[in-house]
């Protein structure tokens, strides 16, 4: 089922593997944008928002498109343009200080706004700003606000969960505000009324998609695991997380990677990394977003030593889906309200110890990974806690890496090569203590 | 300079207790307040903003906790917080590691930002057992969405309270406790004007110790200290200096160094308005104090009546037009950007900030600190710079 492509740039000479999931994945994705630069002729509209507790079926149902920033970010540090459009944005007066996906997009939006398929993305005709686990989305929708002019926006204020649990109150608060804030902005923005029916369509089949992300991120429990559930995670999670979920094309490809990674199972196979299928030797679950810059020599390191990820937090920034949560026809508004409030970093710092601490041991993981972005205090700030934390209470081995989202200056191979080292020789101690 | 020789010394002795509670890590007054009745408790909460009426009305002592400042060296913190987050948490960590907040007996966090919002987390992590509380605020203003919200999120607080102590609060006690702090905030204001009109009067960094007094000593205490203040203050006469006038803005949540702020003034500045400690002056005017429900009429001054800030959401983007009236009301020279590192927040609104300045033709400078900086020089430099130029060449 594997179709091999010499498409890596600057590495033509290395033949990366690709599965048709993947390749699904891509067509999708080129069509979203070439729907994006046709906004012109077709009259559609364009909602910039956010991934973490997005509203894309609510979206969809106005039949507009959406933009999310952060990945044109993160793709322009996968394309190494983030440097530059960095630059520009400390230029135009951003600090190097604040978070690098801000000043990536407004040093893109500055450039041109050259999108990833080298199109120029059009302009918003509505932000959006869906307010999850994150301070900084709201001053980055502020701020696109005043450079495009006074465009729409608007403002979904999402509560924490600080209590370790969603409270009622906070429910219908986020329910308030899509009736009286969001929807009717959709409607003037879109010109169309609200359709409910539509609506509750898209949850079944966001919850048909959930179901088989479910399955396939629960498939790394087997031993070994046909997946990386963090390299490889982050384009599995691409669909349901972005601009397809609540469509019959996004089902269609959990379908088709479900398959993919059943085969593997089948045939006793670890996933697939660029180079071929990983011959598992560590399984490591990992807290943090990656590194995007440097992503794939940042993914060597672990899959030349047979280390494998079998769960991450970093996927579950956009809904936690495998603690049963699914976007349902009965209550449309009210699991869009949940959803917005259980994505991960909406989560307080014990809840997602709890998680992390489950997830070491469900997937039976040899040690944790926390990789440490400068740019996401939403993610770092508390992180050395959640090391202790773990540490004493499973007795794990805890690694610790610093990088950055899209920042390169911040991307260091030898610090990281050099933590990792020691990282490893304490999961081999323990793999060797084990053993005798 | 003219007035009394007496009234001078009283001046001076008053400064000098705003001086000694800022430099008080241990907080003897909240221990000496505690004495008097071992019954009573202290609630800690974290910058900006906390509705201090709720837990006055509940017979607490409201204490704000900024850190430790310049006075702090800072060893535990930094193995809980990477080098890439700001200062603050690191110095409050190390105090409550080290027992500083030993007579706190519960801790607010509101939700200002990612950082502090996770600090409740940490606090949860290594004080098990106290009382932590992450306040919510509301990003929706209409009072059906985001009051409801907000005002069931403040009765929650007054519950949460009631099971600490026991006392029950009335409506009359809280409008008496909202009494208070309206005469808190007219005083502070009445203050604020008179270093804006005469700031030759009193530094800002006197100014700052006075109102940061406000922070522990109970709000009756401190309105009588302001009254003293200010009563002095209208005693005596001095001469201006050669000094231009700035606005310092971006302060946020962590505080400067006390040696930042008279670096500024030193270097040729009079500081005629800031937003230092933005929680005392959060809310412009008096809240209702006659209500039948003060509990939604604190909701409501909170949708209706505060400042812009870094960390409330800015639906029409007037924060720059405010900044600028604000140049205009205190006939300020130039404003001055100084915003703690890694300060999201306040880092964030800087650019646009300024770009208004430029529409304007205000002139403008900035840099960042942290709260124990202990290097003024090039600072002293900048600043310097910009107010001869000011003085030369506006």
């Amino acid at each position: 089922m594997n179709t091999t492509f010499k498409s890596m740039p600057n590495q033509a000479s290395l033949q990366v593997q690709k599965e048709n999931s993947m390749v699904k994945q891509k067509q999708m994705l080129s069509q979203h944008f070439m729907e994006l630069s046709q906004v012109k002729e077709t009259g559609k509209k364009v909602v910039y928002t956010f991934v973490p507790g997005n509203l894309i079926e609510l979206i969809l149902s106005f039949d507009m498109l959406p933009v999310y920033p952060e990945i044109n970010a993160l793709q322009s540090g996968m394309r190494k343009k983030s440097r530059d459009y960095i630059r520009s944005a400390e230029d135009a007066g951003y600090s190097e200080d604040v978070c690098a996906y801000v000043k990536c997009d407004i040093g893109m939006m500055l450039s041109g706004n050259i999108g990833p398929t080298g199109q120029q993305l059009p302009s918003p005709d509505l932000l959006l700003l869906s307010y999850t686990g994150c301070f900084v989305f709201m001053k980055w929708f502020e701020n696109l606000q005043r450079l495009y002019n006074g465009v729409p926006i608007a403002m979904l204020h999402i509560p924490y969960q600080v209590n370790g649990g969603i409270e009622s109150n906070m429910v219908e608060y986020v329910k308030n505000q899509l009736k009286t804030e969001v929807i009717p902005k959709l409607e003037q923005v879109s010109g169309k009324k609200f359709d409910a029916t539509r609506l509750r369509q898209m949850m079944n089949l966001s919850s048909n998609a959930e179901d088989l992300m479910v399955k396939v991120f629960e498939s790394a429990k087997h031993t070994p695991s046909p997946i990386d559930a963090y390299f490889g995670g982050v384009y599995y999670v691409g669909p349901i997380f972005t601009a397809f979920r609540g469509t019959d094309g996004c089902v269609d490809y959990y379908q088709e990677l479900l398959s993919e990674v059943e085969e593997r199972i089948d045939a006793g196979q670890g996933p697939i990394s660029p180079e071929g299928a990983i011959d598992e030797k560590y399984r490591l679950v990992v807290e943090g977003p990656p590194n995007w810059t440097h992503f794939r020599e940042f993914w060597k390191i672990f899959y030349d030593l047979g280390a494998v990820f079998v769960a991450s937090s970093y996927t579950r920034v956009g809904g936690v889906y495998d603690e049963g949560f699914r976007h349902s026809a009965q209550d449309p508004l009210g699991s869009l309200a949940k959803y917005c409030m259980g994505c991960y970093t909406n989560l307080s710092l014990p809840m997602r110890i709890d998680m992390l601490a489950r997830l070491l041991k469900e997937y039976k993981a040899d040690g944790l990974l926390i990789n440490s972005i400068k740019s996401c205090n939403s993610f770092s700030a508390g992180q050395l806690v959640i090391m202790r934390e773990l540490e004493n209470r499973l007795g794990i081995p805890v690694g610790f890496i610093e990088s950055d989202l899209v920042d390169p200056r911040y991307y260091s191979y030898s610090n990281i090569k050099n933590r990792l080292d020691s990282f490893f020789q304490m999961l081999d101690q323990r793999k060797m203590f084990a053993v005798t | 300079m003219t007035g009394n020789k007496n009234t001078f010394e009283e001046l001076e002795e008053a400064l000098k207790f705003g001086w000694s509670l800022l430099d008080d890590l241990n907080f003897q007054y909240i221990s000496d307040w505690k004495n008097d009745n071992p019954s009573r408790q202290a609630i800690g909460y974290f910058p900006i903003y906390v509705p201090r009426e709720i837990i006055h009305a509940a017979g607490m002592l409201p204490v704000g906790l900024f850190g430790g400042g310049s006075h702090l060296q800072v060893i535990k913190g930094d193995a809980y917080f990477q080098s890439y987050i700001c200062h603050l948490p690191r110095s409050v960590i190390e105090m409550a590691l080290d027992g500083n907040y030993a007579d706190i007996d519960g801790f607010i966090f509101p939700s200002i930002c990612d950082v502090i919002r996770n600090l409740s987390g940490v606090f949860k992590i290594i004080i098990p057992g106290k009382f932590i509380k992450y306040l919510d605020y509301p990003q929706n203003f209409d009072w059906g969405v985001g009051g409801e919200f907000y005002s069931l999120e403040l009765w929650k607080l007054q519950q949460e309270l009631f099971e600490l102590n026991g006392i029950q609060v009335s409506s009359r006690d809280l409008n008496h406790s909202i009494i208070l702090y309206n005469k808190n905030r007219r005083l502070i204001s009445q203050l604020q004007n008179i270093r804006s009109a005469t700031p030759w009067k009193i530094s800002t960094a006197d100014f700052y110790a006075v109102m940061r007094a406000g922070y522990v000593i109970s709000v009756e205490d401190h309105n009588n200290y302001l009254e003293n203040v200010i009563t002095l203050l209208g005693q005596i006469e001095c001469e201006p200096e050669d000094k231009i006038r700035v606005i310092i803005t971006g302060s946020f949540c962590e505080q400067p160094p006390m040696g930042m702020i008279k670096t500024i003034e030193n270097a040729g500045c009079y500081i005629v308005d800031d937003d230092f400690q933005l929680g005392a002056m959060w809310i412009v005017g008096d809240i209702i104090d006659v209500s039948n429900d003060p509990m939604q009429a604190l909701a409501r001054a909170y949708l209706e009546q505060r400042v812009l800030s870094s960390s409330v959401y800015d639906s029409d983007g007037s924060k720059g037009n405010f900044l600028a009236r604000l140049v205009k009301k205190h006939k300020a020279d130039g404003v001055i950007f100084c915003a703690p590192s890694f300060c999201d927040p306040a880092l964030l609104d800087r650019p646009e900030l300024e770009k208004t300045m430029d529409k304007y033709h205000i002139k403008h400078i900035s840099f960042r600190y942290h709260e124990n900086l202990g290097q003024f020089q090039v600072i002293k430099e900048q600043v310097g710079t910009f107010s001869d130029s000011i003085k030369l060449w506006a």
